[in-house]
């Protein structure tokens, strides 16, 4: 869900034809790059969007452009990436809100320089755990250790030669960077190489083994994607979203110490980790098991120790089936099975999280158009700004009369105003994007959340499961019992019958034992995450609100003041108030 | 009421004493108002009335009202046109627009204003307000000017597409000389050829700039409208979350739907105190540009008529010396031909004695007009800037209080 965000901007012009533009005789001619808000998960990637400033060219204005910092910003880099070749190109324009108002909360609008400020930047990592690195009072103890993450460095390499396409594939790896005062990993720097599966694989081992935690979801495969980019584009479409991944990873309390994160960081050369078990070997997996699972009963016994995954299909086909038949006992109210999806409260709490989703989804769409509309009335303003100019100019190539001279220079001077007020709004808007990039990220996390309470609901399923299956071994155990106390010599095979029941009926009373024991884990994690989730979520928008609120009012005190200069200006024009 | 760059000019140019004072300075005073839908289907069609304020002699008394409709509009355009070459007739709206919106409350409310605009700068103008056309539009009862008005379509009547043919004729020979092609009867005056570029090359630029400013209103419109939406979305979450959090959210979405209906304020007053006025100022060049083609076409004349009495003079004299007897007849013909040439002649330097004038006028007048609209529009953006920023700001303390709870 996370996937494809990209870098995504256009370059390009953005009033007129370079041709129109050289008309004017102006030098710098105005340089911004759109972004694409077509796509608002490329407006998300805000370390993409940059913009270069230059003040009105002085051959044009009689005046020229009084010295405001904030129509040129000096461009300084993101210090944190000083590595990123991409993030060169990048230039943050200065929150104006940064600028001017003091902080409400100190660490808010916190370092720029090196420490990961939790907020307005340009990557949105940790924008689940804002407020643990924040100061504020909702953070936990965590704040004092670090784990950085870095990306870079796509490059390609070779497939081994024994792969099934003949002349081999070729793949990308990343450099992956990590600086961190972790003692667990023995040493504050180092670097590993991986590929996209390594990442798909780290995330499968997660999701074994931190069932009921809400682990961040990882970037989409996006094969259909692959074809229609640039390869290059692609590529930094995905470098972004791994570093996007692994940092909030790194962020997750728990997921953070991980060994499966460790040796994924860490351990050079081919990633240690079982890889996902592809459909091949799945089935021949199957196909070994088969016949021992269909047809000998004795062993149909689950091993308690696969209790603690969930059916997967293939390989566990029996347990696959008596699972299904178990929920739909379940389904239809038939067997009451001792443990029930008890829990009112989890149940509201779920019910809670399905509303929280929608209004999630629909805020975020919201923000999505309120984004658009703001982009484009910059745009608008700056086309009118730029007509202005071009009639200025051709008043003063044609001037005849007085009066020409003098409209002519009210002219320059509203024009002048309005493309100042345009690149306000395109500022605030980037400013904007950022922000309400919140909603977005904790709609990314739902996914998360909808899969560890699945985890729940299928521990618990094979919990039933097992439960059912026992209490049937136990009564056939009951009925044997009943028929040989009648028989008077009870003969050899019904003695062995009854010994081999009890045994199933031990091994499946320790598996029961083991999945009750994971289901509670698992129910634990959930509980636990949801404070941890909802605790985070509110900080997270909370900072949103106030980050955006105060953006607002910073950039259209900025846009007032412009236009307030012109009303002064033309203030003879005026005759009535109005 | 909204003050328009017209009212300043009737303010300017007509004594804003009351009527009761019969010793004050001569006035003549114009309202459009009051729109009204009348009729059914095809034929439905908005009337206005129009309020005659004057001391002038020539008028029914201080107060005239009449009901008038856009087509006598038309008439008196038309009038006036034929009757003061040389004169930047003032121009009128549009005719209609796209049907649907031809009776919005929108379209005729800036309409209303057009037309209002456009008698009043008729009374004003010294030359056009001693029109008796202008009078008879303004006192007429409604039959009369029916019956004028259909009077037209034999005789006067000018129909757009003939105006637009002037238009093209004129642009094509404009650029045709710009273009260095075939050079056909034209004055060869650099001052002129430079005053036709420069009204031909303004009317791009203007329309470009009314074009933007078209979309500025509707981009405000746009913003207003995603403001609420977000602001409802977010309410709703903030139900969803709850406690201070969820209270913070509702304010926040309640303040967003404050700013929508701030938004869709200043989209009109940019479409009816910045675009209006833009839209009147690319019309006005149009009408410069039909004056342009009456004088080409009285040059035209004056031309030809010179041409025909220089052949006419040389056969008169001729004819003296062969046919005495005819001499008589022919110096008639010559005389009355003289006459018409130097009528034509008169003609064509009216014009452009008058279009002097009027050029001299209309770039003070414009100056003054856009002048008025820029402070109208940067007065609108501040005050929308400034109610942006007051509205958010109001909202910080409850945020803060909000984050330390």
């Amino acid at each position: 869900m996370m996937g494809s965000e990209t870098e995504g901007f256009e370059e390009g012009r953005l009033y007129a034809s370079k041709e129109e533009m050289e008309n004017l005789v102006i030098d710098d001619p105005l340089n911004d790059t759109k972004s694409s808000y077509s796509n608002y998960r490329s407006a998300m990637s805000s370390s993409a969007i940059s913009e270069t400033h230059h003040p009105l060219s002085p051959s044009i204005l009689v005046t020229p452009a009084e010295s405001d910092p904030l129509l040129s910003p000096p461009p300084y880099r993101d210090i944190r990436n000083p590595s990123g070749q991409r993030e060169s190109s990048y230039i943050e324009p200065p929150a104006y809100a940064d600028v001017i108002f003091s902080p409400f909360d100190g660490d808010h609008f916190g370092d720029v320089n090196g420490v990961e400020s939790p907020s307005r930047n340009s990557d949105n990592s940790g924008r689940f755990s804002r407020s643990l690195g924040s100061s504020s009072s909702s953070s936990l103890a965590s704040s004092s250790d670090y784990i950085k993450i870095t990306v870079s460095n796509p490059q390609k390499e070779q497939e081994a030669s024994n792969s099934i396409v003949p002349g081999g594939g070729t793949y990308v790896t990343y450099l992956i960077t990590t600086r961190t005062n972790v003692p667990e990993f023995g040493g504050p720097e180092f670097s590993v190489r991986r590929r996209f599966r390594d990442v798909v694989t780290l995330s499968d081992r997660l999701a074994e083994s931190y069932r009921g935690l809400f682990i961040p979801p990882r970037p989409d495969k996006s094969v259909v994607e692959s074809q229609v980019m640039h390869k290059q584009e692609f590529v930094e479409q995905r470098r972004v979203a791994l570093e996007k991944y692994l940092r909030r990873l790194a962020a997750h309390p728990v997921i953070k110490r991980s060994d499966e994160l460790r040796v994924f960081l860490q351990v050079q050369g081919k990633l240690p980790l079982p890889t996902t078990t592809d459909v091949a070997s799945r089935m021949l997996d199957g196909a070994v098991n088969l016949p021992r699972q269909l047809l000998g009963e004795s062993s149909s016994v689950v091993a308690p120790h696969e209790v603690v995954q969930p059916a997967k299909g293939g390989r566990d086909l029996l347990r696959l089936f008596k699972e299904l038949k178990q929920s739909m006992a379940n389904d239809w109210g038939g067997s009451r099975p001792p443990v029930v999806e008890e829990d009112k409260e989890f149940l509201e709490k779920k019910e809670r999280m399905n509303e929280l989703e929608q209004q999630l989804t629909n805020a975020s769409q919201q923000a999505e158009s309120l984004v658009k509309a703001q982009q484009e009335m910059g745009e608008t303003m700056g086309e009118l700004g730029l007509a202005f100019i071009k009639l200025t100019k051709f008043e003063n190539d044609e001037v005849v009369f007085d009066s020409q001279k003098v409209r002519a220079n009210e002219i320059k001077g509203f024009a002048t105003a309005a493309v100042k007020a345009s690149r306000f709004y395109r500022e605030l808007n980037a400013q904007t994007v950022k922000h309400l990039d919140t909603l977005h990220d904790h709609l990314g996390l739902m996914l998360a959340v909808h899969s560890a309470f699945s985890d729940r609901s299928s521990a618990l399923l094979t919990v039933q499961t097992l439960l059912s299956e026992l209490s049937s071994l136990q009564s056939r155990a009951e009925k044997l019992e009943a028929a040989s106390s009648k028989i008077f010599g009870a003969d050899k095979s019904r003695i062995r019958k009854t010994e081999e029941l009890k045994e199933t009926i031990r091994v499946t009373e320790d598996a029961k034992n083991v999945a009750v024991r994971e289901y509670e884990r698992i129910k634990e994690n959930n509980r636990t995450e949801l404070e941890r989730l909802d605790r985070e979520r509110k900080a997270d928008l909370l900072n949103m609100m106030k980050g955006f609120v105060l953006n607002q009012v910073g950039y259209n005190e900025k846009i007032a003041n412009v236009w307030t200069k012109v009303v002064e200006e033309t203030s003879g024009y005026a005759k009535e108030s109005s | 009421m909204i003050t328009t760059l017209m009212e300043q000019q009737r303010s300017v140019t007509a004594s804003s004493q009351s009527p009761r004072s019969p010793s004050s300075q001569p006035y003549l005073s114009v309202s459009v108002t009051d729109p009204v839908k009348l009729g059914n289907g095809v034929q439905a069609y908005v009337s206005y009335r129009v309020i005659t304020r004057t001391n002038l002699p020539e008028y029914q008394g201080p107060e005239k009202i009449v009901i008038r409709r856009y087509s006598d509009f038309i008439w008196l355009r038309d009038r006036l046109f034929e009757k003061y070459k040389g004169i930047f007739i003032p121009p009128l709206p549009e005719k209609s627009a796209v049907e649907k919106f031809r009776f919005s409350a929108e379209f005729i409310e800036m309409r209303r204003q057009a037309l209002d605009i456009f008698v009043n700068r008729v009374a004003s103008h010294h030359e056009l307000q001693q029109s008796e056309d202008l009078r008879t539009f303004l006192q007429a009862d409604e039959e009369t000017m029916e019956r004028l008005r259909s009077q037209e379509t034999g005789i006067f009547k000018k129909k757009p597409s003939d105006f637009m043919q002037i238009f093209k004729d004129v642009q094509s020979k404009v650029s045709d000389v710009v273009l260095g092609k075939e050079k056909p009867v034209e004055e060869s005056n650099p001052e002129y050829e430079k005053l036709k570029h420069y009204i031909f090359e303004l009317e791009n630029h203007l329309a470009e700039a009314q074009k933007h400013a078209y979309r500025l209103v509707k981009r405000h419109r746009e913003l207003g409208q995603s403001l609420s939406d977000f602001g409802k979305a977010v309410k709703l979450l903030g139900a969803c979350e709850g406690n201070s959090l969820g209270m913070a959210f509702s304010e926040l979405g309640a303040k967003a739907e404050t700013l929508s209906v701030k938004l869709q304020k200043e989209a009109h007053q940019i479409l009816m105190n910045f675009e209006e006025p833009l839209k009147d100022y690319v019309r006005a060049v149009q009408s410069i540009k039909a004056t342009i083609a009456e004088r080409a076409n009285a040059f035209r004349r004056h031309c030809e008529l010179a041409e025909t009495i220089k052949l006419k003079e040389i056969n008169l004299n001729k004819l003296s010396l062969i046919r005495s007897d005819r001499v008589g007849e022919a110096e008639m013909e010559y005389n009355e031909l003289k006459a018409e040439s130097d009528e034509a002649t008169q003609t064509f330097e009216t014009i452009v004695r008058l279009m002097n004038e009027e050029i001299v006028c209309f770039q003070e007048q414009k100056t003054l007009d856009m002048g008025t609209a820029f402070h109208q529009f940067a007065k609108g953006q501040a005050r929308l800037a400034n109610g942006i920023a007051d509205a958010w700001r109001s909202l910080l303390p409850k945020l803060e209080s909000c984050s330390s709870s």
